[in-house]
């Protein structure tokens, strides 16, 4: 299927929000979007969200025989798959030009970088060695492949772990995980690409282009980067001049983000370890978040009539008490009153099912008390209006 | 009594997932007395599939009934399938001819005369470039045939129809969410209108066009319609208070 054009209209406003330094997500110009690393229940398994950018890596080892003009390395094969699912936009089984950049970028980052040590990988020099293949797969466009695609194998290779063989004479045992813990492989550093789009021949950048800033941007520069500050390789492209400044603050931009995104690496890897050990739970099924789709749904529920003004004015003095502690209620507008201090943005929490006593007092319309999250909390007291009523009662 | 509509009936506002089944088949009791069996008649609207004496379910979503025997599900799927009579916006690709090729988001590109333009006649084209936005309505959409699009009603008025979006910001939202939003006296664009001013234009494809008075208010409120796909109207309205007191 075609992929779905950029308007006009859209092309203008993301040139001229990139002129004001703004981004569709509310990110700063050198800002990444929330990286998730999660791994799955396997060794070598996992999948890295960038936004909505999602990739799933899967690291696999296998005993062949080695390549003639180097006897004594073991072989790492990368293989990066754009499927239909991550953009209807991709074919399958087609060798698109991004495809054959992005498994390129891939391999000069991670092989040609020497990140694994290739000769701990040989069983018998000559005759056996293990085949180390990733397996990237892209299960959600949203811009920024690379990177994702980068960290996903760099953290998939970290994690992943082969079995573990003993020599004797000619013969090669290779023990099941039961019978002898695998073995990680060794990785001297760990090399992340990271990405800055260039807009306006070069005027403006962004670092970590969602999809849309993607397809508006005059030029890429990915450098790949390890924490020491060694940069693996650096890739322009889009025919962009750009200035030597530009490209050595790209680089000191770069070292700092690698720093972040290897810390992180690394915590994930620990936590996953340390899940492992303890025995809890782990896998992709435990760090799913749930979305619900059935907010809207509503539940009947039956209401009591008989005692409403009862419960409504046991409602309205407890929750008189309540304010009381608070220091000094915000007064936004008339009748509303702010609560509480540092308010967190509570998107996306989960909700908290309204209960009968408020369905009755918002009947009473008296008081209507809104909570959403743990942490604060929000009161409108309609003040005016219940003094007015009680007066006329 | 057991019928085919209390079995629907008593799924009403649940999650149905594809591969549900609603029977017709009547448990067979032990009476056998053929009279009380009454024909019932029920229209399955979207996402219900009739498969001999059984309708299956082949969407995911919440199933929903309008009086008197309407049933349909209400999925949140954001794939668009061109409906005739609905209103959709569309992305102009190409110019071929006298017919304009529009994108509106479902499987094949639609086609819009330029004589379906108020005004338009074969000296006067109207100015449409490739890659602008298009609000226009289905003429003809079914399965067999290349959807058709018309930017004027049958009177020939252009009725809010045609050529718009200078500037602004189109983004994309679940179908489900589109609906809500064009639902008539719609909660969730009553509450965003009391934050600021803002035009807005909905197609039922699920593109969604909004422009403010800047562009960081055009952003807030893209933002805040893409949040409100998963959200109780009790969280909506704390968080659009929230962003009118400005403390977001």
């Amino acid at each position: 299927m075609r992929d779905t054009p950029l308007s006009n209209c859209e092309k203008r406003f993301l040139l001229k929000a990139i002129e004001e330094k703004k981004r569709l997500d509310g990110r700063q110009t050198y800002d990444y979007r929330n990286i998730k690393i999660t791994f799955g229940t396997d060794y070598g398994c996992c999948i890295v969200e960038l936004g909505k950018t999602r990739v799933l890596c899967q690291v696999t080892s296998e005993l062949v025989p080695p390549k003639d003009s180097r006897p004594t390395e073991g072989i790492v094969f990368f293989n990066l798959e754009l499927s239909p699912m991550a953009s209807p936009a991709f074919e399958p089984n087609r060798q698109s030009e991004l495809l054959v950049l992005l498994n390129r970028q891939l391999e000069r980052c991670l092989r040609n970088s020497k990140c694994i040590d290739t000769e701990s990988l040989c069983v018998v020099s000559g005759e056996k060695v293990w085949q180390i293949r990733v397996d990237v797969h892209v299960l959600n466009h949203d811009g920024n492949l690379m990177d994702g695609a980068s960290i996903a194998a760099i953290s998939a290779l970290s994690h992943f772990r082969r079995p573990d063989v003993a020599i004797q004479g000619r013969d090669v045992t290779v023990f099941s995980p039961e019978e002898r813990d695998p073995i990680p492989l060794s990785i001297y550093h760990m090399p992340i690409c990271v990405s800055f789009a260039f807009f306006l021949q070069g005027s403006y950048l962004l670092v970590d282009p969602c999809e849309r800033e993607e397809r508006v941007k005059d030029g890429l520069l990915v450098i790949a980067m390890n924490k020491h500050q060694e940069i693996c390789s650096i890739q322009s492209s889009g025919g962009i001049m750009l200035l030597k400044d530009q490209v050595l603050r790209c680089s000191k931009i770069a070292s700092v983000k690698v720093s972040e995104i290897t810390q992180l690496i690394n915590k994930a890897l620990e936590n996953d370890k340390r899940i492992r050990k303890e025995g809890g739970k782990f896998g992709f099924a435990e760090s799913m978040p749930k979305e619900r789709i059935t907010t809207l749904k509503r539940d009947e529920a039956p209401v009591e009539m008989t005692d409403v003004k009862e419960t409504a004015n046991d409602i309205v003095n407890r929750t008189e008490t309540s304010t009381e502690a608070v220091p000094s209620p915000v007064l936004v507008a008339a009748g509303t009153a702010h609560v509480g201090e540092g308010i967190v943005n509570s998107w996306g929490l989960d909700e908290d099912e309204e209960d009968e006593p408020q369905t009755e007092d918002r009947k009473t319309d008296e008081v209507m008390v809104i909570s959403d999250s743990e942490e604060d909390e929000v009161v409108i007291l309609n003040e005016e209006a219940k003094k007015s009523k009680k007066n006329r009662k | 009594m057991d019928t085919v509509h209390a079995r629907f009936k008593e799924k009403i506002g649940e999650v149905l997932l594809p591969g549900d089944v609603f029977s017709f088949r009547l448990p067979e009791d032990g009476d056998g007395d053929g009279n009380n069996i009454k024909t019932e008649k029920i229209i399955c609207g979207p996402g219900f599939r009739r498969n001999g004496e059984e309708v299956q379910v082949c969407k995911s979503g919440i199933l929903r009934h309008k009086q008197p025997n309407l049933y349909w599900i209400d999925s949140q799927q954001r794939r668009y399938v061109p409906a005739k009579g609905e209103s959709v916006i569309g992305i102009v690709t190409a110019k071929s001819g006298d017919i304009f090729k529009v994108d509106v988001g479902g499987s094949d590109q639609a086609s819009l005369s330029y004589l379906a333009f108020e005004g338009a006649t074969k000296r006067n084209r109207p100015n449409v470039q490739v890659g602008d936005l298009v609000y226009s309505q289905f003429t003809i959409a079914n399965k067999d045939m290349e959807p058709e699009l018309v930017c004027i009603d049958s009177c020939g008025r252009a009725n809010g129809m045609g050529v718009f979006g200078a500037d602004g910001l189109l983004f994309k939202v679940s179908l489900g969410l589109v609906r809500r939003l064009l639902a008539p006296q719609s909660e969730i664009v009553k509450d965003l209108e009391k934050i600021f001013p803002f035009e807005l234009v909905v197609g039922m494809n699920g593109r969604v066009w909004v422009k403010a008075k800047t562009v960081q208010q055009t952003l807030i409120v893209a933002n805040l319609l893409e949040t409100c796909e998963n959200m109780t109207s009790q969280q909506r309205q704390t968080l659009f208070r929230r962003v009118a007191e400005g403390s977001l």
